[in-house]
């Protein structure tokens, strides 16, 4: 009872004038920044720390967690209309959101990305409300071999759901593997795989790189060339009439997704290192295997835009609770609101709830109002989001071209990576109509950094023993099941066969 | 389609060589009481490329996927050119980049685009060349203070009245 009356109190702070003011404001903003490719919730997380300033402790980390909602909210919003992931969780939002957009229901893909988040959100919050103490020691259990089995897992589901070519899935996945581990061996420290000896790669090839040239560049041109530029998308509804149908259908088509994606996001995003990108992947493959039409799914499936978005939305602030509770930020944009508490003179860790519980609760509060505030102003923006649909082609065409190379620019500040942008586009067009899925390298390039020195700390625990995966309680059952997805095409295959035969 | 998917294959193969080879400058297995090398990871991702090229070439053998089994060119007179014009354009914004700024650039490809490629009208095709670069000048350097490539010197009268507007 005790919580709930501290949770009254942080809602009332929240409602505040002024901190009701900034949640609008950090909303609104975030929201616009999430839909740009390029920038997500760290930018404007970063570019607006300077300013919370100016205002008490409780109110910045208020503005500063309502942008970061707003971006997670934003993300799906290019995802959906220009079919280029603005952040890497919302690349699993592309699968569906882009073919909507394509049939001409990019309101109702909207809509349902609007709803999951919100329910993902809320439900995050609940989550995090009652159990976050008892969550953040459970997070604690989880070391390098546990962290490595979650990302062996996440690889899995593409492999176990991924399309026909199992082959050509699994060069996609270890090309993004390798891709990122160009620049700089994190352990040794030693300069690797610096192509071609070209300088530029010292720096490595960030996810943002790949991402918009697989999907701004490489994308776009294997649509014109497909289409022969005459796409026709009929006219989204811009009535209040015709988004409360979509919001109908939404709720009835993507209901099931909202709810894997609610719950799992949330403990993936739990998790020190995870973040809402595996989160938001695991939650597509799961809600894919337990769905009886998977064939939908990848061609316009509401629940494959919800399924994500309400994880990538229950993940990050499932990413709060190691910040708050163990001083451990799980994504970079919990690291910048981390550093800003302890600016603002605040010791994160086990003794915050009791320290500081006027701002932590004023913080839950706010999760709660912020979650209100997105839903309500990302519906009423919704017409303007598709209303970018209804511009022609070749006018939308190279308005995306230069949102893409200025975004990528944005990202990294650097010609080689604009180039290598292009380089990535056009490799990606020819590899596209070759029929090679190019979304597990882009996730692979997200999760590779988590992989890679999470299995080299578990081979060094076990003194080079791969069994360690396989002998620790949560490890094991999670290799075993990523095992089980890896193999499972080649099983479907044998069955196949045994049946002709 | 069928000799451009095993070409590709064969170049995505030569690569998985090339990365197999430059991952092993740093060491590719164990050291005790190191762990795994630097180049651990690379080495056996990219060999793990290599089998897997291996394997879309077996499939090709046998004609499995759909570019191995049709006779139908990778693509049409009009694909090419099509792809020729707009990736094309691309390389060229990017390449006038460090010459007019990330801005002139934006202008001159929207032109390009909007003039030659999409045939709009003057007034449309100038309207949004002009204005968007402006737009996109507000947005990265006033609100989001990020700063994007001036060009060559002769640009920079455009920048010092533009930083006076926005300072």
């Amino acid at each position: 009872m005790e919580v709930f009356s501290f949770l009254a109190d942080g809602i009332f702070l929240a409602l505040k004038p002024v901190n009701l003011a900034l949640i609008l404001i950090g909303v609104t903003v975030g929201l616009f920044i999430g839909a740009m490719p390029g920038l997500g919730s760290v930018n404007g997380v970063a570019i607006l720390l300077p300013i919370t300033f100016l205002v008490p402790p409780a109110s910045a980390i208020i503005f500063l967690a309502a942008i970061y909602y707003g971006a997670m909210y934003g993300g799906a919003i290019s995802s959906v209309t220009l079919g280029i992931p603005g952040a890497s969780t919302a690349v699993a939002t592309t699968f569906d959101g882009r073919p909507l957009a394509l049939q001409g229901r990019a309101s109702l893909a909207l809509v349902t990305a609007a709803l999951a988040s919100f329910v993902g959100g809320t439900v995050a919050t609940v989550f995090f409300t009652l159990f976050a103490p008892l969550l953040a020691s459970v997070a604690l259990n989880f070391g390098p071999p546990e962290i490595f089995a979650l990302m062996l897992l996440a690889f899995a589901t593409f492999v176990g759901l991924g399309g026909d070519d199992i082959p050509k899935t699994i060069f996609s996945i270890c090309f993004g593997l390798v891709l990122a581990t160009v620049g700089f061996d994190t352990i040794s420290g030693a300069p690797r795989l610096v192509l071609f000896d070209i300088q530029g790669f010292i720096r490595g090839i960030g996810f943002i790189v790949l991402a918009i040239g697989v999907y701004g560049i490489g994308e776009m041109l294997w649509t014109i060339e497909q289409t022969r530029g005459e796409i026709t998308t009929t006219n989204p509804k811009m009535t209040a009439k015709g988004l409360a149908s979509d919001a109908k259908e939404a709720v009835q088509r993507g209901w099931k997704g909202t709810w894997i994606g609610s719950i799992l996001g949330f403990f993936v995003g739990v998790l020190p290192a995870a973040g809402a990108t595996p989160g938001s992947l695991m939650s597509y493959g799961v809600a894919k295997i337990i769905s009886k039409t998977p064939h939908e799914y990848g061609n316009g499936s509401p629940d494959g835009v919800a399924a994500p978005e309400a994880a990538n939305n229950s993940a990050s602030t499932g990413a709060m609770l190691p910040m708050l509770t163990l001083g451990i930020p799980g994504s970079p944009t919990t690291a910048i609101l981390l550093g800003g508490m302890v600016i603002w003179g605040l010791t994160p860790g086990p003794r915050l709830f009791l320290d500081e519980s006027e701002f932590v609760w004023g913080l839950i509060g706010s999760f709660y109002v912020s979650n209100v505030a997105a839903v309500l102003i990302n519906l009423a923006f919704i017409p303007l989001f598709v209303w970018m649909l209804r511009m022609p082609f070749t006018i939308l065409a190279p308005l995306i071209f230069v949102l893409s190379i200025i975004g990528g620019f944005a990202a990294s500040r650097s010609m080689h990576d604009l180039w290598m942008i292009v380089i990535f586009g056009l490799g990606a067009f020819f590899l596209r109509k070759f029929d090679y899925p190019l979304a597990p390298a882009v996730l692979a390039i997200v999760l590779g950094p988590i992989a890679e020195p999470t299995l080299r700390q578990s081979l060094l625990l076990s003194s080079g023993d791969p069994s360690i995966f396989f002998i620790r309680p949560i490890a094991g059952p999670i290799t075993v099941i990523a095992i089980i997805l890896i193999l499972l095409p080649a099983l479907k295959l044998l069955r196949r066969n045994g049946r002709v035969s | 389609m069928r000799q451009g998917e095993i070409s590709l294959v064969g170049v995505l193969a030569l690569f998985s060589i090339y990365l197999m080879w430059k991952s092993a400058e740093l060491p590719i297995g164990y050291i005790r009481g190191e762990g795994p090398g630097g180049g651990f990871w690379p080495f056996w991702l990219s060999l793990g490329m290599l089998l897997s090229c291996v394997s879309i070439a077996w499939n090709w053998s046998r004609g499995k996927s759909p570019a191995s089994a049709s006779d139908e060119p990778l693509m049409d007179a009009f694909g090419w050119r099509t792809v020729m014009l707009v990736g094309g354009g691309v390389v060229g914004f990017v390449a006038l980049v460090p010459i007019v700024s990330m801005y002139g650039a934006v202008c001159l490809f929207m032109l390009y685009y909007l003039r030659f490629l999409g045939r709009h009208s003057w007034p449309l095709t100038l309207g949004l060349a002009l204005m968007l670069p402006f737009a996109l000048f507000f947005f990265f350097e006033g609100a989001m203070q990020i700063s994007m490539p001036q060009g060559l010197p002769f640009t920079q009268p455009f920048f010092d009245l533009m930083y006076d507007i926005i300072y």
